[in-house]
């Protein structure tokens, strides 16, 4: 019965990704119902944008849902918010007015609000909850301002109406939407510093909701920015894509900073999901600040980089989150310091986490390369701008997606090496177990779309090409090279990954062939690993996250700010024999020191004082009565 | 057609075969330096013949992976020897990729290599490939800045072209930008192979060691396999210090004459670059851990500034 | 940090040609023929510690330096035994030292030679007998030459190691 309930997901995804590519290719549909609900109506439109972020949902949606069949479990509750979470995603690119877009939004959340929520016990959940519902919310409350603000000069509450009449609206009217629509969806996206909600979140849930809430539902976020600065608001001043620029660089780094020094496997990936929006960021605002400049090549370059990650990401962060889905069934624990020698009992398994870890550490030929050489390309253009201002800005961009890029990698590097490699540091991770056969082609399906999308670069980029052409409002570009060589902005940059990927596989066999021929020994022995003579071996003498960590606590601690705790139980008899050493060196979030702390800090000495205006008195109550209507009578 | 494969054959047989020499030459120079005869430039090559005679020793506790990677490295190494500059301006990959393309691919190997050290179980292995992977992902700012400020001058990433320009350009040798930037790249090139003062290739304490960590488990084959791919890293990044920042007798028509006189020449830039390699790794001491960042930053910095210069004269 | 490389290039190259020393008294005849044909032109030494003086430490150690040399050889010591060809042991195998021998020598790759140093490692030398010693090296692992002296001179350790592989200079 409750396979029926994913079964349908499933099915809703595929129908999402079919409407959604014939809506990438340019086929429309529309669906109205005044009728159904106040202030304008229910209204459905498909458009190239709309389409490519539905058949994006859809394309996570199937292998979520089939993950989630294998997976057993799942109250009543949990399946009908699952479901009602993927129908309301589904309807969100396609919604074309305010009242439309702002129930299925809400619709959106509320149901993963529940779906975070699903071990109602324990405190970490429901204080996940609580975070989560403050923020989306508080972001809701900015899209609705900006909505209605939008629809109140513009006469009207469709998003059809906004894209015409928005350039005769004035500058500080713009600025104001701009700031509103993208502070709504940046806090939904978790940009920094609007994240804190993220890496509570995503753990609590379960781990099929974790990929989709991963995969697309920050999308949404994205999708929104989209909307809101390059169709509805048009080109804007440059202050709006350096903003989206610096919030990019920003999220990438503090995102993946922060994901170095996790040990929880699934809080890990959440971080990494603030990094990769980051770099969708940085090829939006790069986008942004081409078209201002009228350069249309670069600007749908921008675009097209940033929608290919948006892609990526879903794929490979789907996967990843499916593969520590597994882990942790299999476990019982999300602390990689408890998890080791994993690849051995669930091969399958470590081999699809691989390949997401590959692809996410941007290492080609696979998918996560291709959309960060393509963001970089649009960054180094940038001269072309002829603003030195500017070029200022997107050095910097380069720096830090550099910088993230490697850090990526290394914490990869821990994520899987830790969890899969070498001995087994619990007896959980001991008794660990493949899992069925339904979870395991789930993630092999993510696993062979990572490997199609980087080495399929040539057939994505023109597909892409033409939606952010119809987002801009230009023309598409002439073929960008063969079925084999991707060619960027004419002779400036050349890649295929095809050429690679079989270059690689070529060069792969030759030592094992050649090994023979040259007569190399063929004789292999076992012995235990090499432990200057030490007598036995155990995963106590393994490398540990925290210290495989270490090195960049130490590089970063301006930033980590780390609080070290060492306790030490001497022996009753003697201070020179040690019974136990408890270590600890937690990073403190910056964040949460220096800027929600205080806020609500403000907040509460705010709702204090403001506590003296409820007196309790009945007559004090009539006053302010009185006073509020003798006010209107004067202003009106 | 024929051409380019001819081409190719002899990009790989000059990388693959000549690397080892690359290092056995560093190694005699150094020890000339202190006043030792030292081996043989052609040691190397003994030593690889004779690891490939030895039988394997594994460890029950690794996995596909530690056996996987000696293959992964040495197939990184070939594909970029297909890419980088080596004997003409253009290779037969190289509308396959471009300088991005090549610092990833490094990153691959260097990915696979640290997962091979984690994999034996040993605390040595871990730490080595810690480190590894901190060194790797500091110097990635400073390598894409540098690239950065080159395609800048050049207008395009692409190698081949990179190469062109730069050969057309006068007083290359000269312009500040241009050293800059060599300068970032060099330090880099340090930290990237692993020679002093970020890592010693031959010192036999693990707790200073970086990437010789890593490799403390393999034996046999796979080790032959394993400095096989070191060598030719090291040969790789001095050619493309060599052929991208000083690209002279490397541009000229097609055919097997200026291949030649490439070759020649590459030799002579690699000769030079080794003896600045040997002078400085005599000279300085290895650095304490973390003080590599620090170095990383200054070639960061020194990278910032190229691109200055850059920008500042358009 | 000029000043050292000058002070180098002022003295130049002070390497020593081999003086004939010691014999090396050999044990086991695997030494002769296929194992010295394949370590000729490159071998890797392991040095092990098994409860030595150090007395022999620095004698070898002495071997790395400008005046010995043993790189000129294309012997060079290596820090795993996995990357071994020789074990080259010290001291008396003291009874904590003899499983940790035992390990090393497992761990190295065939085809190996075990070379013991010294007198304690022929036979226990001035330790012989104690009750904190095993033997020589052969009680704890299979040895193919010993080079003793107390401490053999690194002109001894050096002509031996040459003699071993079959190299005469």
């Amino acid at each position: 019965m409750d396979r029926l309930a994913y079964g349908l997901a499933a099915l809703a995804g595929i129908g999402a990704t079919a409407l959604g590519g014939y809506g990438m290719f340019g086929g429309v549909w529309t669906l109205r119902l005044a009728w159904l609900v106040p202030l304008g109506g229910l209204e459905l439109t498909l458009d190239p944008l709309g389409g490519f972020f539905l058949a994006l949902i859809g394309f996570t949606l199937v292998p979520a849902s089939i993950y989630a069949m294998g997976s057993s479990g799942g109250e009543r509750r949990d399946r009908f918010a699952y479901l009602v979470f993927v129908l309301s995603m589904c309807l969100v690119p396609l919604a074309s007015n305010t009242m439309t877009f702002a129930i299925t939004w809400e619709l959106m959340s509320l149901a993963s609000y529940f779906l975070v929520l699903h071990d109602r016990e324990s405190k970490e959940s429901i204080h996940a909850g609580w975070v989560y519902a403050v923020m989306t919310h508080a972001g809701l409350a900015c899209l609705l301002a900006g909505m209605l603000l939008l629809g109140a000069w513009t006469g009207s509450p469709r998003f059809e109406d906004w894209r015409a009449a928005a350039p005769a609206l004035s500058g500080t009217a713009r600025d104001v939407a701009f700031v509103l629509l993208v502070l709504g969806f940046a806090g939904k996206a978790g940009v920094i510093p609007l994240h804190v909600w993220l890496p509570l979140a995503h753990p609590a849930a379960p781990s099929h909701v974790s990929a989709l809430m991963s995969g697309v539902m920050i999308k949404m976020g994205v999708y929104g920015i989209l909307r809101a600065s390059l169709d509805w608001l048009g080109a804007g001043p440059a202050w709006w894509g350096v903003a989206v620029l610096l919030a990019g660089a920003a999220s990438s780094v503090i995102g993946v900073l922060y994901a170095l020094v996790d040990h929880d496997l699934k809080r890990l990936l959440a971080f990494h999901s603030i990094e990769n929006i980051g770099i969708i960021l940085l090829g939006i605002g790069s986008a942004m600040l081409y078209q201002q400049a009228g350069l249309e090549a670069l600007a749908l370059l921008g675009l097209a980089a940033a929608l290919y990650h948006t892609v990526n990401h879903a794929a490979f962060k789907a996967l990843l989150f499916l593969g520590a889905g597994a882990v942790v069934h299999a476990t019982g624990t999300r602390n990689m310091e408890e998890m080791g020698g994993l690849i051995k009992r669930m091969p399958w398994t470590a081999v699809c986490f691989l390949v997401g870890s590959a692809a996410i550490a941007a290492l080609p030929p696979l998918n996560g390369f291709v959309s960060e050489w393509l963001t970089f390309l649009v960054l180094f253009q940038n001269t072309r701008l002829d603003a030195p201002g500017l070029s200022l800005v997107f050095t910097l961009g380069i720096a830090s997606l550099a910088l993230t890029s490697g850090l990526a990698m290394a914490c990869f590097v821990k994520a899987f090496g830790i969890t899969f490699l070498a001995l087994p540091r619990s007896d959980a991770a001991a008794r660990a177990h493949e899992v069925p056969p339904t979870m395991r082609v789930a993630m092999a399906a993510l696993a062979a779309s990572c490997v199609a999308l980087g080495v399929g670069p040539t057939l994505v980029v023109p597909a892409l090409g033409s939606i952010a052409a119809s987002v801009l409002g230009v023309t598409p570009p002439a073929t960008v090279g063969d079925w084999l060589t991707l060619r960027v902005s004419g002779t400036f940059a050349s890649l295929s990954t095809l050429a690679i990927a079989i270059a690689l596989g070529l060069a792969l066999l030759l030592p094992l062939v050649a090994l023979p021929l040259v007569g190399a020994s063929r004789r292999t022995r076992g012995y235990e690993t090499w432990g200057c003579g030490r007598i036995v071996q155990t995963a106590r003498m393994e490398y540990t996250a925290t210290a495989f960590a270490n090195p960049f606590k130490r590089v970063f601690d301006f930033f980590y700010r780390p609080a070290k705790r060492l306790d030490i139980e001497f022996h009753p008899e003697s201070r020179f024999f040690v019974e136990r050493i408890e270590y600890e060196n937690p990073a403190r979030s910056i964040f949460d020191d220096w800027l929600y702390r205080p806020a609500l800090d403000l907040l509460r000495a705010g709702a204090r004082a403001a506590r003296t205006l409820q007196s309790g008195s009945a007559n004090l109550y009539l006053a302010y009565i009185l006073a509020a209507l003798l006010l209107m009578l004067v202003l009106a | 057609m024929i051409a380019g494969f001819a081409v190719a054959i002899v990009q790989v047989l000059v990388v693959g075969v000549g690397a080892p020499l690359l290092v056995g030459v560093l190694r005699t120079l150094k020890a000339r330096l202190v006043g030792r005869r030292g081996p043989s430039p052609w040691q190397p090559y003994a030593d690889l013949r004779k690891l490939l005679a030895k039988e394997v020793v594994i460890s029950p506790t690794t996995s596909w992976v530690f056996r996987a990677t000696p293959y992964v490295l040495v197939a990184t190494m070939l594909v970029t020897a297909l890419i980088v500059p080596v004997a003409v301006a253009s290779p037969p990959l190289a509308f396959a990729g471009n300088i991005i393309l090549l610092m990833y691919i490094f990153m691959l190997g260097t990915f696979f290599l640290a997962l091979a050290g984690l994999d034996a179980g040993s605390a040595f292995g871990g730490m080595g490939s810690s480190r590894e992977v901190a060194v790797a992902a500091l110097a990635e700012p400073t390598i894409i800045v540098a690239v950065f400020a080159l395609a800048l001058r050049a207008g395009t990433i692409d190698l081949g072209r990179v190469v062109e320009h730069f050969g057309r350009e006068p007083w290359l040798a000269a312009n500040p930008a241009h050293l800059l930037a060599f300068a970032a790249f060099f330090i880099v090139m340090l930290a990237e192979t692993g020679r002093l003062p970020v890592d010693n290739p031959a010192t036999h304490l693990e707790l200073t060691m970086i990437h010789e960590a890593m490799v403390l488990e393999y034996s046999g084959r796979y080790l032959a396999l394993v400095e096989w791919a070191g060598a030719m890293k090291l040969f790789l990044f001095m050619t493309l210090l060599a052929n991208l920042f000083f690209p002279w007798g490397l541009t000229g028509p097609a055919g097997s004459a200026p291949v030649l006189l490439a070759l020649l020449a590459l030799a002579a830039k690699l000769a030079v670059l080794t003896s600045v390699v040997a002078v400085l790794e005599t000279m300085v001491a290895k650095l304490r851990l973390f003080r590599v960042p620090e170095l990383l930053a200054g070639s960061f910095a020194l990278a910032c500034l190229s691109l200055m210069a850059v920008i500042l004269v358009r | 940090m000029f000043r050292q490389l000058r002070t180098a290039l002022h003295a130049g190259i002070v390497t020593e040609p081999v003086a004939r020393g010691a014999e090396i008294e050999r044990i086991g005849e695997r030494l002769a023929g296929e194992i010295a044909r394949l370590f000729a032109r490159s071998l890797a030494i392991r040095q092990v510690d098994a409860g030595s003086c150090n007395g022999c430490e620095l004698e070898i150690a002495g071997l790395t330096g400008p005046h010995y040399d043993l790189e000129r050889f294309g012997v060079h010591f290596v820090a795993s035994p996995r990357h071994a060809d020789c074990l080259l042991v010290t001291g008396p195998v003291t009874r904590n030292m003899a499983e940790a021998l035992r390990r090393t020598w497992e761990a190295t790759p065939d085809p190996k030679f075990v070379i013991a140093v010294g007198d304690c490692g022929r036979d226990g030398g001035i330790f012989r007998g104690s009750y904190a010693v095993v033997g020589g090296v052969a009680d704890v692992v299979p040895v193919d030459a010993v080079i003793s002296g107390c401490p053999p001179s690194p002109a001894a350790l050096l002509a031996g190691i040459l003699e071993a592989i079959g190299r005469r200079r």
